[in-house]
């Protein structure tokens, strides 16, 4: 139980997908000005990583042991087909959901923290209870990021900034200092 | 955007190298960019690889541009960049571990790369074969020699060293922070800044020569 | 094939493709034509590549064996199956999925030691070492750090400090770790100041593998020519 904790934390905190991997860079600049879409990009996320942890484990267990070198190209097969079918799923069980996430749905199957989380699971050798604990916390950790920025933003919405320097890197500099705040996380829950 | 005369081969070379450069123009690329400038032997790497990518998706879907329907046309571009980025991936472990190693799965991760996808879909799926591998080789040059500069700025302040060279004396106290995920952020943010305002006082300067022009105009 | 060498490079959107039969035909053609080319492209590099691949990976593993037994004159793999190494994987079994350890020999056929690796979570993330024993006298022989994504110029002197990876040569296990070793105990490791963690997680990972695998591997050697 202890592994899985650190693994939980591990990818939710330590490791943080966007702030220490890099990944899941796309979304986090376009689609954090505002703190609900931010929220709702995240929780989108959630729901695709770990149906696609899985569908991952369930690949390469059974199939990609006879043909490891099509591992990339079944990977990306099954993120896409993933989000096709949990877009459809959404919009028949729950149309109210579906119009509160929108857009958002079909620009996750280019986030490269999907297919990132793919390859690292498979790369550590996760089971299938490991795996889904590295999903959940990524994406938890991914919407964490998502929101801070997003809170960020808004305020700067208010604040007096020369015009010249309204472009991202502005919003750079900010995400550096965030990842600055999340290497203090580092050591957290490792075994004393 | 779109040109009034249809733009020549060397504007299709040169626009990715500077004024559509992927990074600092249309700021797609941006993981890799971050993830692996930590140090400029892996730059090299990163940069050869997708240049390799791009220039090969670029030339087969240009290719095949004219036989793909509409419908599945997304699909087909992700299939074969997919295959070009095995293909380096395998030739990368094989020529050169050390850079694989260090790389990790970024190399895999070019598959989601905007840039590629970006430039198969609104250029390579439109025009000719070798526009399409000059338009590929600019932008990939255009990347590469943006990490170039990145890495560089990371691994002298980060580790004292280029490209494994060390540069400063035994004394040299590195600024470690440079070589971990934030002086990523922060070196890219300061590079982004500079050419942003850089951007911002031409367009100033150039709006006070016209209004001047104008001034000057009316009172002849 | 390559399409027709008009001057346009602007743009004019490619016309609408020809649809010769029924659009289900022309998607699959198109997906299945390219599927197999794609296919044919991926399974040609990977057996090209494939023997080099192999060399790196048994070329690594080499050297590290080599560090840590001291340059034995060749080495046996052993796998472990239950609580026993066995020389051949069990029929059914794939020996990839299973854990290997390395059994060195001098050049007189006289045995040096094992070469086991091991891993567990550190600062940052997980740490992977290999690291050689001798069940006989239940001595470390010598660590190598394999993985590791420390701090740099912190966390990473576990694998770059010299003074400490000489520590283990030829400690006692099961190792303690302390601040200021003066020495005469065989068993004490001093820790590296200020990376207490990274230090703790290199010697937890050999007591934790010797704990799992020492049975195994004591009640190997008899057999084994001296």
């Amino acid at each position: 139980m202890g592994d899985l904790l650190w693994i939980l934390v591990s990818s939710a905190l330590v490791n943080n997908f966007t702030l220490m991997l890099f990944l899941g860079l796309c979304p986090f600049l376009g689609v954090s000005s505002k703190i609900e879409t931010g929220f709702r990009m995240g929780l989108a996320n959630i729901f695709v990583m770990v149906l696609t942890s899985i569908a991952v484990w369930a690949l390469n267990t059974f199939i990609l042991v006879k043909a490891p070198y099509l591992q990339l190209i079944s990977f990306i097969v099954v993120i896409a087909s993933l989000v096709q079918i949990v877009e459809m799923a959404i919009k028949k069980l729950s149309p109210a959901l579906f119009r509160a996430l929108g857009i958002y749905l079909p620009l996750i199957t280019t986030n490269c923290a999907i297919l990132g989380l793919a390859i690292f699971q498979t790369n550590r050798g996760y089971s299938l209870l490991e795996a889904v604990f590295f999903a959940i916390g990524g994406g938890l950790g991914l919407m964490l990021a998502l929101v801070l920025m997003a809170s960020i933003r808004e305020s700067l919405e208010l604040a007096d900034i020369p015009k010249a320097a309204r472009n991202m890197g502005l919003i750079m500099i900010l995400a550096g200092s965030l990842s600055l705040a999340f290497m203090g996380f580092a050591g957290l829950f490792s075994a004393t | 955007m779109s040109p009034a005369k249809p733009s020549t081969a060397t504007q299709d070379l040169m626009r990715g190298v500077w004024r559509e450069n992927p990074t600092l123009v249309q700021l797609l690329g941006m993981c890799p960019t971050l993830a692996v400038t930590n140090s400029v032997a892996n730059c090299l790497g990163m940069g050869t690889a997708t240049m390799f990518v791009l220039v090969g998706s670029s030339f087969l879907v240009s290719l095949v541009r004219k036989m793909v329907p509409t419908e599945v046309r997304i699909t087909t571009y992700i299939l074969i960049i997919a295959t070009f980025v095995t293909v380096a991936d395998l030739a990368l472990a094989a020529t050169a571990p050390g850079v694989h190693k260090a790389l990790g799965a970024f190399v895999a991760l070019i598959v989601v790369n905007c840039i590629i996808l970006g430039r198969a879909e609104a250029f390579a799926s439109k025009n000719t074969v070798w526009r399409s591998v000059l338009d590929a080789v600019g932008n990939g040059l255009g990347f590469t020699w943006m990490m170039l500069i990145m890495g560089s700025v990371r691994e002298i302040l980060g580790s004292g060293t280029w490209l494994g060279i060390r540069l400063f004396g035994e004394n040299f106290e590195p600024w470690v922070i440079m070589i971990l995920p934030p002086g990523g952020f922060l070196t890219l943010g300061a590079i982004l800044l500079i050419v942003g305002a850089w951007k911002h006082y031409q367009t100033e300067r150039g709006r006070a020569r016209d209004l001047a022009v104008a001034m000057a105009g009316k009172a002849a | 094939m390559t399409g027709p060498a008009d001057g346009h490079a602007g743009s004019t959107p490619a016309p609408a493709t020809p649809t010769t039969g029924s659009p289900a035909v022309a998607l699959i053609r198109t997906l299945g034509g390219l599927g197999v080319i794609a296919g044919l492209l991926i399974v040609v590099a990977y057996t090209a590549t494939l023997p080099r691949i192999q060399a790196n990976k048994a070329r690594v593993l080499a050297a590290a064996i080599d560090e840590v037994l001291g340059a034995p004159a060749r080495y046996d793999t052993l796998y472990v199956v239950g609580d026993s190494l066995v020389r051949v994987a069990p029929a059914g079994v794939d020996p990839a999925a299973l854990e290997t350890v390395y059994l060195g020999y001098r050049a007189d056929s006289s045995v040096i030691g094992f070469a086991v690796t091991g891993a567990d979570p550190g600062f940052s993330d997980v740490v992977r070492l290999i690291f050689g024993y001798d069940p006989r006298e239940s001595r470390v022989l010598a660590m190598k750090v394999l993985e590791q994504k420390e701090t740099p110029g912190l966390g990473d002197k576990i694998e770059k400090d010299t003074t400490f990876v000489a520590e283990f040569r030829n400690a006692v296990a099961p190792l303690k770790g302390v601040k200021q070793a003066d020495g005469t105990d065989s068993t004490e490791i001093d820790m590296i100041t200020g990376v207490t963690i990274s230090s703790r997680t290199v010697i937890r990972v050999i007591n934790q593998t010797l704990q799992r695998l020492g049975p195994a591997l004591a009640a190997t050697l008899p057999e084994m020519p001296r």
